[in-house]
């Protein structure tokens, strides 16, 4: 008897002692996440606005049926879910190609890992302001050599336009986030077993062959979580549209939009229901990534 | 036979390398037309030359007398700091327990750690805005260092929490036999070992608070108080039309720099620290 209370009270004091080290980080995460998180769904039921937070009137669903009937705004879901449909695809096969290149052992190999984690590091708004300039359409490099290729006629005004500054948005984005996707890729090939990989070198099997009936396959997990995680991400695109688009409402994703009616009209009822549906967007994603998750969780024990 | 055999030999490496070559040029290129920008006069600036025949330094002259950059570099300099150091302290702390111990709630705290990962920051934003209203923090370096911990704290206890299982157990078990407090256990073991941990998670949450961008824009109003990429988006010339290209390309080369310099020194542990926990399998 004596020895259990005794066993009782020294977990007590131990699970005591863990909650302890937690708190401050529970604190921080409580107050920088989940607080704002609460009053930005509490204030899309209400006509709040940003002179006027604290006597606001609640509203209702308002917001949210003025925002499905708004044009733009499904406009910047449309462009939203173009940027993630195209750029995720297009990251992972350019990603797999370095993932491949970072995997095989050569001379030069730390080098090139620094060189393709340069995109990756410049600030997302300053590579957005670098590709501005070689994307503009008088005077920057692309069109030139473009134009001295021969395969366009005339300059394309690659910000200016709405469709081409779509796309530019999705090249940029693509560029910016390859090396990160490279990572994910190359992290999950170095932890399948190498003896496959040896086995198929020794018997001269063909890079494509290999490429197809053995990477691919045994990476398959890896690819589909880390396109998944990279969709999450794209989802909420913000800074590279806000400078490339400059202002330009065509071109809006629902981050930039949300963020337009909160600050610069004002309206944080509205806005805070564009984000709370934005956030929704997000939850829906996560259901599908939720079985990884799990698979994630239980590799940590 | 063999001559054959050598030769194939050669040329994939030779194509291995050609692909190598123009990775290499595509990650580059951007940043090297960066530099070149910022090296030519104003009247140059339009040329595209690939080699520049002449070179200046006038852009970076303007660029480091300017009052608000030098303004911005500095806020962006102690917020990015601020913010690596307190979310190292806090995540080192949580990160022990999460690692070692079974305990109810374990699990549910990694999950809302991963869930914040995913929140769009616009969600928060509006509730965050009427926090830093209500402490008036506004415009203050304090209130980006708050929000920041968003993105920071997170990614850093999932990563902080992957460094620290891989600290084989035997030593811990050993300092326990030998009648060593939690307390002792910690900062004798745990700390010591962590060192590369700590340098790497540091460095990534330095560098995404030196990055951020829509708080910054959010929750600074005056010049002085805005950080480098707020300052590069909102830098504009006379007109719209004007852009001052040449100015806003050196500033952009300033401000990577330091970043790119840390990428070629710690890639090994950048690299390591972006894959820890965040997929495998």
């Amino acid at each position: 008897m004596k020895r259990q209370s005794m066993k009782s009270k020294r977990q007590i004091k131990s699970s005591l002692s863990n909650w302890l080290f937690l708190a401050p980080c529970l604190f921080v995460l409580a107050v920088c996440a989940g607080w704002p998180l609460l009053r930005t769904v509490f204030f899309s039921f209400t006509d709040a606005t940003l002179e006027n937070l604290r006597e606001s009137n609640f509203i209702g669903i308002d917001n949210f049926i003025n925002l499905a009937r708004d044009q733009e705004w499904w406009q910047a879901v449309l462009n939203t879910f173009l940027i993630v449909a195209v750029s995720v695809p297009l990251e992972t096969v350019l990603g797999m190609i370095v993932a491949l290149i970072l995997h095989r052992n050569f001379r030069g190999r730390g080098w090139m890992r620094a060189i393709v984690l340069v995109p990756w590091v410049i600030p997302t708004i300053v590579s957005a302001r670098m590709w501005a300039w070689m994307l503009n359409d008088a005077y920057g490099i692309v069109n030139e050599l473009l134009l001295k290729a021969s395969l366009i006629n005339e300059p394309i005004p690659w910000i200016a336009s709405n469709s081409f500054s779509l796309i530019s948005i999705i090249l940029v984005d693509v560029w910016k986030t390859t090396p990160y996707m490279a990572l994910l890729l190359l992290a999950g090939m170095q932890s399948l077993p190498q003896d496959c990989f040896e086995a198929a070198e020794v018997d001269s099997i063909p890079l494509f062959q290999r490429l197809m009936k053995i990477i691919l396959p045994l990476l398959k997990p890896t690819i589909i979580v880390a396109m998944i995680f990279r969709a999450l991400d794209a989802v909420r695109i913000f800074d590279l549209v806000y400078v490339l688009s400059s202002g330009n409402s065509a071109n809006a994703t629902m981050s930039v939009y949300a963020r337009k009616h909160l600050v610069d009209y004002a309206d944080v009822g509205y806005g805070s229901a564009a984000a709370t549906m934005l956030m929704f967007f997000i939850v829906f994603l996560g259901v599908i990534y939720a079985p990884f998750n799990r698979k994630k969780l239980q590799n940590l024990d | 036979m063999i001559k054959n055999k050598w030769k194939r030999y050669y040329l994939k490496n030779l194509i291995f390398y050609a692909i190598c070559f123009l990775v290499a040029i595509y990650c580059l290129f951007p940043f090297y037309w960066a530099i070149i920008s910022s090296l030519r006069s104003s009247a140059d600036l339009f040329s595209t030359e690939i080699f520049p025949s002449r070179v200046t330094f006038d852009n970076y002259k303007y660029i480091f007398t300017d009052i608000t950059f030098g303004c911005s570099f500095w806020n962006s300099l102690v917020i990015a700091t601020l913010t690596a150091l307190i979310t190292l302290a806090v995540c080192l702390l949580a990160a022990c327990p999460l690692a070692r111990r079974r305990f109810a709630g374990r699990k549910r705290v990694l999950l809302i750690a991963l869930s914040v990962t995913t929140l769009p920051h616009v969600a928060v934003l509006s509730g965050m805005f009427e926090m830093i209203r209500v402490w008036d923090i506004y415009n203050e370096k304090s209130a980006l260092v708050l929000a920041y911990m968003i993105i920071t704290v997170p990614f850093t206890l999932w990563t902080m929490t992957n460094f620290v299982k891989s600290i084989p157990k035997d030593i811990e078990e050993a300092a326990i036999i030998d009648g060593a407090s939690q307390y002792i256990i910690l900062r004798k073991i745990f700390f010591p070992l962590l060192g590369p941990a700590v340098v790497t998670t540091g460095l990534l949450a330095f560098i995404a608070a030196w990055n951020e961008f829509l708080f910054a824009l959010t929750f600074t109003l005056t010049n002085q108080a805005r950080t480098v990429p707020v300052s590069l988006a909102l830098f504009s010339g006379a007109s719209q039309h004007e852009l001052p290209y040449g100015m806003i390309m050196a500033a952009s080369v300033v401000v990577t720099l330091p970043l790119i310099l840390l990428v070629v020194i710690f890639q090994q542990r950048i690299i390591s620290g972006l894959t820890t926990g965040s997929v495998k399998g």
